[in-house]
């Protein structure tokens, strides 16, 4: 089943503080039955402080929801309301060590029940924003709705650029097929919209920022790269870049060492096009210098 | 895991420690291509033949040439389907149910971006189609009927012989995928008007990655693989040889424990539901409990979630599954449930034991003693279940409305 770790599993098989708090004068009731998963969570908050001084939980959902429930009252308790409120999901993800992507959303619902909590307290309603598609992309656990929202809002067309702006597709790129089906939704509806109403005053596509020089953007790569290598280092690789190619947008890279001729040096590309990317805000791919020829 | 007690024999099963013996020689001393014409070779060729006869046996089958061996029930699946739609050009629909298993379903979906028009025919609260919806579809335009002969969830059965013969007299091509029927029910394929049917060795005690199409004689064929002339160029590539002579063993054992299967492994099963109902508040069979699999039992237990329950058994060595939502990592409990309106509350909880003939009594009186505390225990935890009385909450769905639904 799940790759579950220990913490997740100790936290399902010895949930704490499950229950609802005694004397709690806030509840959050968050989740989704269709989805699964619902929790209620209660706070005794002290009215002077603010201090959380007991948390509760009562959770309809699988193994990592209720880790997850549980894991957000250990760290909540002791907190001040607003110090809890700056707990993320990756956060309660990283106190249980992790969690698998198709489960990361257990963490998104223990922070918006912590929300609604809060907001509870303080007498404030708290709308939730949530909204959540299915699974596309396993490797960076993104799913349908964001890929649609990001296109939309982006006027995205190529499965590199939802890529770019999402990480959908930037590892094993067994969800191009996903992606792929729903840029040709978002396209179509594009289309027809365009087709129906007078063309809609030329609006700059991109950001008015200038855009870089090559030799800003060489720049940038061999920085990332000097970033990178250390970790590369400490498998016993390397990495050097070799030439890019800025018309087809491709940086050719030596891999050597341990890293050259291991089945992870795809993936290792993978990770580094990735930030490569981030670094430099525009598409690039990162391939092996062997390749530089075939283009 | 062998002090385990496994009961998810629906989603796989132990190969047979006899099927093993059969097939290990064609590992290594029989290790040649069946087609070459040498010594390595023949003896290779005869074995296949021999399987191909054992299970042309346990389908009841009238000509051993109807049996195809292919790769898994997904391919004979696939292989029955796209067949049909190739060899009827003409033909643009198909008719099938909500509840197949998704080696249908998503490739039905997939079709229907193609072009083609798919009939998804619904069932009712247990399960169950209804024939006269499905007898008003039956027009020329429509290529091929697939559905199921049993649930794999439910294990519930559908009326395939009639349907088949339903289909038959408007000139229609059925299908049936019996991946979980087969080996489990005694069949006659000669005695009925199905054309083509799927079978996978891994659910009948065979391994993984051997599967059949069975084909009628004279059912029109277009195959998924073109290339050699192996399975008489309907299935091309080299045969799996040593799956292909474990499926024949395990077919000829499913025939001669059928009726332990229809007699000792349904006493099983029916002691393993009694005992859970008796024991647990809040729960019911769900599917058509008078018509179904004599190995599947498939509760919901309400107001919790399946995977926690999977886990807590996992911990005392008890294999099941779950139609949870959070088992597959989507976001929607099983089709199947959704299907026959279960409602979520109860859909999300509900566990499928699959028993074999491997299973005996002792393990399932310690199973129904393993469960009972296992599903109070979450209750506990659950918000819509009252700890103190141990009830349900009163109107529970009133009672915890969370902030998105
Ligand atoms: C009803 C049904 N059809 C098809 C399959 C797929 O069979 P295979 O795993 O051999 O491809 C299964 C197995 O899960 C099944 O239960
Ligand atoms: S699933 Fe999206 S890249 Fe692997």
């Amino acid at each position: 089943m799940w790759d579950y770790s220990e913490k997740v599993q100790d936290h399902f098989f010895n949930p704490r503080n499950a229950g609802a708090a005694a004397g709690a004068n806030a509840v959050g009731d968050v989740g989704s039955l269709s989805c699964g998963d619902a929790l209620r969570l209660t706070l005794k908050v002290n009215p002077e402080t603010e201090v959380i001084e007991a948390a509760g939980f009562q959770t309809f959902g699988c193994g990592s929801a209720v880790a997850s429930s549980s894991a957000l009252t250990e760290m909540i308790k002791g907190m001040t309301v607003d110090q809890a409120l700056k707990i993320s999901n990756q956060d309660i993800a990283d106190y249980l060590d992790g969690l698998p992507p198709e489960k990361m959303h257990c963490s998104v619902m223990g922070r918006e029940a912590l929300q609604a909590a809060v907001a509870n307290f303080r007498g404030v309603e708290w709308k939730d924003d949530h909204e959540e598609g299915a699974l596309i992309c396993k490797c960076f656990a993104v799913d349908a709705v964001l890929i649609e929202e990001t296109i939309r809002a982006n006027n995205l067309s190529s499965v590199q650029e939802v890529t770019f702006y999402t990480k959908a597709g930037g590892g094993c790129s067994a969800c191009f097929e996903g992606i792929e089906n729903i840029l040709n939704k978002v396209l179509a509806e594009r289309a027809e919209t365009e087709a129906a109403a007078p063309p809609p005053p030329p609006e700059p596509v991109k950001p008015a920022k200038a855009p870089l020089t090559n030799l800003q953007r060489m720049r940038r790569i061999e920085h990332t790269l000097e970033a990178i290598r250390p970790q590369l280092q400490a498998d016993r690789g390397d990495i050097e870049l070799v030439e890019v190619d800025f018309d087809k947008k491709i940086a050719f890279v030596n891999l050597s060492g341990a890293c050259s001729g291991c089945q992870m040096a795809a993936a290792t590309l993978g990770g580094v096009q990735q930030r490569v990317m981030e670094d430099l805000g525009e598409f690039i791919r990162v391939l092996p210098a062997t390749e530089m020829g075939k283009f | 895991m062998s002090e385990g007690i496994y009961l998810d024999n629906n989603a796989t099963t132990m190969v047979s420690p006899e099927v093993v013996q059969a097939m290990l020689p064609y590992f290594t001393e029989q290790f040649g291509n069946p087609s070459s014409i040498h010594q390595f070779g023949n003896k290779v060729g005869l074995a296949i033949k021999a399987a191909r006869k054992q299970v042309q046996k346990l389908l009841g089958a009238e000509h051993d040439s109807e049996i195809v061996f292919t790769s898994c029930g997904t391919e004979s699946d696939s292989t029955a389907i796209l067949s049909a739609l190739k060899a009827q050009p003409e033909r643009k629909e198909i008719i099938t149910t909500v509840v197949e298993h998704p080696a249908i379903l998503t490739l039905c979906e997939n079709l229907e971006k193609d072009g083609y028009t798919v009939h998804y025919l619904k069932v009712d609260g247990k399960g169950r189609l209804d024939l006269d919806e499905y007898a008003k579809l039956l027009t020329d335009n429509v290529a091929i009927v697939s559905a199921m002969w049993a649930n794999n969830e439910s294990g519930t059965y559908f009326p395939v012989v009639e349907m088949a013969a339903m289909a038959n007299a408007a000139g229609i091509m059925f299908h049936t995928d019996a991946v979980q029927a087969v080996g489990k029910i005694p069949m006659s394929l000669k005695d009925t008007k199905i054309d083509m049917l799927s079978v996978s060795g891994h659910k009948l005690h065979a391994p993984k990655g051997i599967g059949v199409l069975y084909l009628r004689r004279g059912t029109r064929f277009r195959p998924l693989l073109r290339g050699g002339h192996q399975e008489r160029g309907r299935r091309a590539g080299t045969e799996n040889a040593a799956s292909i002579v474990a499926l024949g063993k395990a077919a000829e054992m499913a025939l001669e424990h059928m009726e332990h299967e229809n007699i000792c492994v349904r006493a099983m099963r029916d002691r393993l539901k009694e005992g859970l109902l008796a024991a647990i508040p809040n729960c019911f069979v769900t599917g058509d409990p008078d018509n179904c699999l004599p190995n599947t039992l498939n509760i919901a237990f309400e107001y919790i979630e399946g995977e926690a329950i999977l886990l807590m058994l996992n911990k005392q060595g008890i294999a099941a599954s779950s139609g949870s939502a959070c088992t597959s990592g989507s976001l929607e409990p099983s089709h199947v449930m959704r299907a026959m309106g279960i409602p979520y509350t109860a859909a999300h909880g509900t566990i499928r034991f699959s028993l074999s003939r491997y299973n005996n009594m002792p393990e399932i009186e310690k199973v129904i003693v393993a469960v009972p505390p296992i599903i109070a225990q979450l209750r506990k935890l659950s918000p819509y279940w009252d700890a103190a009385n141990n009830v349900p909450v009163e109107e529970p769905e009133k009672a915890f409305a969370p902030a998105y639904a």
